[in-house]
């Protein structure tokens, strides 16, 4: 508990409502309610919870891709105040620019931010990290889904964020590329320390990534419960611990009765 | 087999005119002198096709050498049945309008008549053919630019959408010729005249369709976009544009067709040159052969215009799945 508490938080979420209006009926709908969360630095925070429990909404509050109405989201000691380059952000399906090509995707960020030029080597560099060397050239309907997540994370990350934020990045894959990315993740994270939240529903995603795992819950989302994971990284997916964890968070969410052993529930 | 096939309805058309008697009289088949060789309009006709013939031979040829893809000889193979109907078609034409004067005369005369207009008038044909050239790449490219220019403000902005998306509405089921009067009347020149009538027939299908591919641009490209840093400029120039170039350029074919059509009908209605200035100097005259001739090349213009145009969008489109090879 001590190692984690003793790094600085990097970003608080204090008391954040979000409602929107509802287009059938009119009337205003909490989608957000009493969110307070901290952040450390370097940590890995996943965000689970079923669909519509406010999740994403959460994510895009902290991008600063919607604007923050009540309460109040502090990056780095700053009040978010819309979407810039510390806080990068990937979407759910990849998001690539079809008339881009895989190197232009990359180095989009920086062409943006201008900082092009003295950075090309490093998107080489970011090129062969993913495991995309001989693909340059290639446009994003020319790569598979799982290339294109990464040729999307590796376009997040390029711009040093502070921050990277994840939002279901793997949902749209099959469980093997999915497993890939996952490694590639955890390999990013380790060799840049790049503090991430991934906003998931998929538990063993969560369990197999995160130092905490916040459980959300709908109608309105709120935060029911922190879980701090302290096993140690890689994780053994097939491990007696992992799956006690796992039957643990599936009791949560109502899905396992409480004295079914393990080894039956899948 | 398919090689035949696609040389042999030409070659029937060439020895229909070599054999068959010409049986009319009253019909008038110049003859000219090129450097010492004498050329008749029959001879030019048969050389025409042997061109024809030639031509697909060596396409043949070359395919074959260069063991070319499959569906590349498929593609020109699939053409074939409708290359022979052509040379059918053509000595058909030869027997009636030419050899027997069944067709009435002289509004159809035949394809060696045609082949006269040629020979004999081609300063002129292609003259007109520069100038309707001339006239159509300047209203064509007004109208595209101001199009997508039109097309990326209503795309972006409400107000501009709410101001401008009616005019454009109302004035794009106009046919651009109407406006013939006024724009004789505000225009110093025919030309600039002509040239407005064409911006505005191919302005309409232009606009419309970015603006279409403009507001079709998933919201994620922006907020994508937006977490680098990128401003309203950049959202525009590098993601709505490009992302409605596909409609664009189909906005574009159509604009292309309108235009031409805008062209013709201003050239005739009042132009100093032209193809259809051509069409109605030789009417006048009652040389119908010319009107053909006039016909053929504007087919033949059209076409060379799409063919840029495919070009072109094949080059910027080439990201678009199945467009690259």
């Amino acid at each position: 508990m001590t190692d984690i508490l003793d790094k600085e938080k990097i970003l608080k979420i204090r008391e954040v409502n979000r409602s929107f209006i509802d287009e059938r009926t009119g009337e205003p709908r909490q989608i957000l309610k009493d969110i307070n969360l901290s952040v450390f630095e370097g940590e890995f925070i996943s965000i689970l919870g079923a669909s519509g429990c406010g999740k994403t909404t959460l994510l895009r509050l902290i991008a600063g891709l919607d604007p923050v109405q009540e309460g109040k989201i502090i990056l780095d000691g700053e009040p978010v105040h819309g979407p810039d380059s510390k806080r990068g952000y990937v979407f759910q399906q990849g998001c690539l620019f079809p008339w881009l090509t895989v190197e232009d995707n990359i180095a989009m960020g920086l062409k943006i931010r201008g900082v092009y030029k003295q950075n090309k080597d490093k998107v080489h560099e970011f090129i062969e990290k993913i495991g995309l060397g001989g693909f340059e050239k290639n446009f994003p309907h020319q790569i598979s889904g799982g290339m294109a997540q990464r040729v999307a994370i590796a376009r997040a990350l390029i711009n040093e964020p502070e921050i990277l934020l994840l939002d279901e990045p793997m949902g749209a894959l099959d469980s093997f590329t999915r497993a890939d990315i996952q490694n590639l993740l955890l390999e990013l994270r380790k060799e840049r320390n790049t503090t991430m939240i991934l906003v998931t529903h998929d538990i063993d995603e969560a369990l197999y990534l995160s130092d905490r795992i916040v459980i959300m819950t709908p109608r309105p989302g709120r935060i029911s419960e922190v879980l701090e994971i302290r096993d140690s990284f890689p994780r053994e997916r097939g491990s007696a611990q992992f799956l006690e964890k796992r039957r643990n968070i599936l009791e949560r969410f109502n899905l396992a009765r409480s004295n079914t052993a393990p080894e039956y529930v899948i | 087999m398919n090689f035949v096939l696609t040389i042999s309805g030409f070659l029937i058309a060439f020895l229909v005119n070599l054999l068959f008697p010409q049986v009319a009289e009253n019909v008038r088949i110049k003859e000219y002198v090129f450097g010492g060789f004498r050329v008749d309009d029959n001879l030019a006709y048969r050389l025409v096709l042997l061109a024809i013939i030639a031509y697909y031979t060596v396409y043949a040829v070359v395919l074959f050498v260069h063991k070319a893809r499959a569906d590349k000889v498929a593609k020109f193979f699939a053409g074939a049945k409708f290359r022979f109907a052509v040379g059918l078609a053509l000595a058909a034409w030869d027997i009636l309008g030419t050899k027997l004067l069944f067709l009435p005369q002289p509004f159809f005369p035949g394809p060696a008549i045609i082949m006269d207009a040629f020979i004999g008038d081609t300063k002129f044909i292609w003259q007109n053919t520069l100038y309707s050239l001339r006239l159509f790449v300047a209203g064509f490219s007004v109208g595209v630019v101001t199009g997508v220019l039109t097309g990326v403000l209503i795309g972006w902005y409400p107000k501009a959408r709410y101001w401008i998306l009616p005019v454009l509405n109302i004035c794009g089921v106009i046919p651009a010729v109407a406006w013939m009067p006024f724009a004789l009347t505000l225009f110093p020149t025919s030309f600039a005249a002509a040239t407005f009538l064409i911006a505005i027939c191919s302005w309409f299908p232009v606009a419309t369709m970015t603006a279409d591919g403009v507001q079709g641009t998933p919201k994620s490209l922006f907020e994508l976009s937006r977490t680098f840093g990128a401003g309203q400029l950049y959202q525009i120039f590098h993601i709505a544009i490009p992302h409605a170039m596909p409609q664009i350029f189909t906005g574009v074919m159509t604009a292309a067709a309108f235009g031409f059509t805008t062209l013709v009908m201003a050239e005739m209605m009042g132009q100093p040159g032209g193809l259809g200035y051509y069409i109605n100097t030789s009417k006048v005259w009652s040389a119908y052969y010319k009107v053909f001739a006039a016909i053929v090349v504007m087919a033949v213009l059209f076409s060379a215009i799409l063919k840029v145009v495919g070009v072109v969008q094949r080059y910027v489109l080439r990201w678009q799945k199945g467009v690259v090879r």
